[in-house]
């Protein structure tokens, strides 16, 4: 417990380097907050400080059940540091709808309680941004990439931390380098998508900001309108082409970097059934749409569905059209692939294709079992075998993640919240998508919600984030037994 | 260095354990057991591949092309031989180390070729594979070493067998326990011996001239073979030669332990409880009496007079049955009882119990492997003490530029050694020179080394490296 305390006050040391990159900025723009960005590194690192000197005696190589538990607490404490520099800059902003802004950065939602985005201070708008690129490839990976302290014990905070059900696939025989070639990959894509936004239109600031909100499939944008405010087909095809890129597997990315050969996306089923869902997704999306006579023409029906079902899919959460205003099939169509469509492995959320697909497979064995009840057929991804103990994870997964759906939206509704403002909400803080619809739909944001209503939608984004069993194994009697 | 591992059997954990400590290793582990592979990972940092270790897709996704080294360790001596022949062939891998057990293998040794200064893919009348260890002859050799000597823990060669370095608890009734060390000088002044560490109570002490070994010492000393059994006499009353063994389990180590020790006139039991497997080794062995029994049966035992045994040794494939059949031996008179434990736990649970001696394979085996990993110039390791502490043998180098080496032209006094290490012998030309403090280091020099705690090892590596 106390060795858990000893790592996470390195972390925090860690996480104060951070600021730098607001500071600068607030610089740059003579945004006269500067000085409150270091007073809020200096708080964490501070803490951070506390926290290790007095528990230096603790400590020891983590086991993997202390990876449960400093990833959760991590991720809390770091989300809560994050409201230091939006309290500090936003008058009037309470701490829940600062909190509720922070774990929506880090955990790449991309809902606000904020209005007139255009008028935040530059320095504090792109802190969000920054947010989102941290939690992205995800803060404890970065930890272990940048800590020599873990060893072993950073295997166990990165299966903690990291999306997919099949997390023992290192890329690199030590896990600091695996990290790190994880990181590089992410980075170097992140200056590619900077660079390409810029060319497509728009300034440095605004291409830096959504350079890492897109890669980190997050969605924040420094302005209400969203990437609408651009108005602009080539900045939206820059756009879905890197939410494109970020919710495949960064494992392929990497393998492809390092063999200068794109032979490993050929391979890879699951971009393949992303590719395949979103296309069919689209057109038939498109299709209804034109039909249904919100646009009098097929190719601009295209093009908006195209942006916001890929934005909403991808759990990204951009939009460029008030898409709740279409008839209900869509908006609840777009919601619903993004439990689906991001790959393990990618920034985005949701249950990911590969559950999906091992689900799938799991259902047609069962099928083909009631006409041969001899038979034995492996469940099959691609060319690669799933193995039964992870078919039963993937049961478990989702299993749970529905009941933590059902269970947050009665939350909601008992709250005084109307049916689809809480079921949308829920999928979509959950998958880490970011706009539902109804109140909370993308021509608004979260800011009508009550307290208790902002902190429920905090903890879905948390579980949702941490796939649900890093956080809710902490809620076990069996965790806390010796 | 990058380092694919084959096997993930106790041999293969145990040297993945140890290479993956050293940070500059990356390590790679390959197995058809996906759930040995899956614990493995979750213990150490390493990075595993499920298949078969010979083939080249599953040696090319274990990184088989950056890889500096393969060590193949699998079961099977068929697939050592033909996955170090392709990660030679296909990927062009430099070092190739393989562990071949068959006797029929080894005995000719044209069959394995040194790759060493060749460039892949070229081809030899071999299987491309630069070093061959086997355990079982490695363990073998150990234990008979043990038995030549009544009363030690540990012998290890150096030298080519010219040195060894001796564990052994020191005991009243030797003629320095009680006395300052530098007094052996008085006792035997035509032998030169030097102690390189005493532990006592598990912990390592400072060794001086004028330390007193006391009662219940670990000591370990160096002498040249030849002067071995006197030096022993200091620390111990000296034990008659060993006559009659008896060895629980007729398996590979059993057998080869057998037929060395007839060789040499030993009088030698083996049981064994299968009952065809005790007919096969029965027609290997020429004066060894072959019982089919099972070792923890105290009758049988009684009956084949294990009261005047002077060593009982328990090889058994199931530790657990040595040590209790090494426990029961004991209690029914054996003199000195010695028992296979490859756990470390147990090995460590055993000394100074009711077993004499717990011989932990891995330990014997890794210290060869070792030497081919390690920086710098280092001939020969020793795992020593269940592997918390190790013996280096290493080559001193003339420095290279302007910097004067560290190692090369000091006295072994002027040497900045990590705590708990020191020089302990020196071979020049092939002659072997005891450290004194002051012993001038040449160039060239084989040092060996004591390491007391295995941290320091890098420590000391990185001093010797020119």
């Amino acid at each position: 417990m106390l060795a858990v305390v000893n790592v996470l006050g390195s972390m925090l040391m860690l996480f104060s380097v951070t600021y730098v990159l607001p500071f600068v900025t607030s610089l740059i723009y003579r945004d006269g907050l500067a000085i409150d960005f270091v007073v809020a590194s200096a708080l964490c690192a501070a803490s951070g400080l506390v926290l290790w000197a007095t528990t230096r005696r603790h400590k020891r190589e983590l086991r993997s059940r202390d990876g449960f538990l400093l990833v959760t607490l991590a991720w809390v404490l770091m989300s809560l540091i994050a409201t230091v520099p939006l309290l500090l800059a936003i008058p009037g902003l309470t701490f829940t709808d600062a909190f509720f802004e922070a774990m929506s950065g880090l955990s790449t939602t991309g809902a606000t309680v904020l209005t007139g985005l255009e008028h935040l201070p530059p320095s504090v708008n792109l802190w969000r941004a920054a947010l989102h690129w941290y939690g992205g490839m995800g803060i404890i990976v970065l930890v272990v990439a940048i800590l020599p302290i873990l060893g072993v014990g950073g295997m166990q905070l990165y299966k903690a931390e990291t999306p997919g059900p099949v997390k023992n696939e290192k890329l690199t025989p030590r896990i600091t380098q695996t990290a790190k070639a994880l990181w590089a990959v992410y980075a170097l894509m992140t200056i590619a998508c900077i660079g390409a936004l810029h060319l497509a239109g728009m300034n440095w600031f605004d291409a830096v900001f959504h350079g890492f909100s897109t890669m980190a499939l997050g969605g924040f944008s420094n302005y209400d309108a969203s990437i609408g405010h651009f108005d602009s087909l080539s900045i939206e095809l820059v756009v879905i082409l890197f939410m494109l890129i970020s919710a495949m597997n960064f494992s392929r990315h990497f393998i492809a970097w390092q063999q200068k050969s794109l032979r490993a996306y050929a391979t890879d089923s699951e971009a393949a059934a992303m590719l395949w869902l979103l296309s069919v997704g689209v057109l038939g999306v498109s299709l209804f749409v034109w039909t249904s006579g919100v646009y009098e023409e097929f190719p601009v029906a295209l093009r908006h569905v195209a942006f916001n079902l890929v934005a909403l899919a991808t759990t990204c959460g951009y939009a460029t059209q008030d898409y709740a205003a279409w008839p209900i099939f869509a908006p609840i169509m777009m919601l619903m692939l993004s439990c689906y469509v991001c790959n393990t492995g990618s920034t985005g959320g949701g249950i990911k294709m590969f559950r999906t697909l091992v689900l799938f497979r799991q259902a047609l064995r069962e099928l083909l079992l009631l006409v041969h009840p001899q038979a034995v057929t492996p469940v099959r991804i691609g060319t690669h075998i799933v193995a039964n103990h992870i078919v039963f994870a993937v049961l478990a997964f989702v299993v749970l993640y529905f009941a933590t759906v059902v269970v947050l939206t009665f939350a909601l509704l008992a709250s005084g919240l109307d049916f689809m403002s809480s079921f949308s909400a829920i999928i979509a803080c959950i998958n880490n998508a970011g706009p539902g619809l109804g109140v909370v739909g993308p021509a608004s944001n979260y800011q009508g919600l009550t307290d208790f209503q902002t902190w429920v939608c905090s903890l879905a984004m948390l579980l949702g984030r941490l796939e649900i069993f890093s956080f809710l194994v902490l809620l076990t009697p069996a965790f806390w037994k010796r | 260095m990058k380092i694919i591992i084959l096997g993930a059997g106790q041999v293969g954990r145990t040297a993945a354990h140890h290479l993956a400590r050293e940070e500059a290793n990356d390590v790679t582990v390959v197995d058809k057991d996906d759930t040995l592979l899956r614990d493995l990972q979750d213990r150490i940092d390493i990075r595993t591949v499920q298949g078969n270790a010979a083939s080249p897709q599953i040696l090319e996704m274990a990184g088989a092309a950056g890889a500096d080294m393969i060590v193949a360790l699998t079961n099977s001596d068929e697939v050592n031989m033909v996955a170090c022949h392709v990660a030679w062939t296909l990927f062009g891998t430099k070092t190739k180390i393989a562990r071949i057990r068959a006797q029929s293998y080894t005995y000719h040794p044209a069959l394995f070729v040194s790759t060493e200064g060749e460039a892949p893919p070229q081809q030899f009348g071999g299987f491309a594979v630069d070093v061959y260890l086997s355990p079982e002859e490695a363990v073998t050799a150990y234990i008979e070493r043990l038995i030549r000597y009544p009363g030690a823990l540990q012998v290890v060669d150096f030298a080519d067998g010219r040195v060894r370095l001796v564990g052994l608890r020191a005991l009243k009734g030797g003629l320095l326990v009680g006395q300052p060390i530098r007094a052996i000088r008085d006792h035997i002044p035509r032998v030169d011996a030097r102690v390189a560490a005493i532990f006592r109570g598990g912990q390592s002490v400072d060794v001086g001239g004028d330390t007193v070994v006391e009662h219940g010492d670990e000591v370990f000393f160096i002498a040249a073979t030849e002067d071995i059994r006197s030096v022993m006499a200091e620390m111990r009353k000296s034990e008659d030669a060993v006559k009659r063994v008896v060895i629980a389990g007729g398996g590979n180590i059993g057998l080869r332990l057998a037929q060395k020790l007839e060789e040499d006139n030993h009088q030698v039991k083996v049981i064994e409880r299968d009952k065809a497997r005790a007919r096969r080794i029965s027609e290997q062995l020429r004066s060894t009496i072959v019982l089919n029994g099972d070792a923890a049966d105290e009758e049988l035992l009684v009956e084949e007079n294990i009261d005047s045994a002077d060593v009982f040794c328990a090889l058994t494939n199931s530790e657990e049955a040595n040590i209790l059949s090494a426990m029961l031996a004991k209690r029914l008179g054996a003199h000195r009882v010695m028992a296979l434990v490859t756990r470390p736990a147990y090995a460590e649970l055993m000394q100074s119990g009711p077993v004499d001696v717990a011989i932990s394979p891995q330990t014997v085996t890794i210290g060869s492997l070792l030497a081919y990993v390690r920086r710098g110039d280092v001939v020969q390791v020793h795992s020593l003490r269940g592997g918390a502490a190790e013996a280096i043998e290493t080559i001193a180098h003339a420095s290279r530029g302007s910097r004067s080496s560290r190692v090369v032209g000091r006295t072994v006094e002027d040497v900045r050694l990590p705590e708990g290490a020191s020089i302990i012998a020196i071979v020049r030309h092939g002659n072997v020179i005891m450290a004194h403090h002051d012993t001038v280091i040449e160039a060239d020099d084989h040092v060996i080394l004591f390491v007391a705690d295995k941290r320091h090892v890098e420590q000391v590596e990185r001093l010797f490296q020119a």
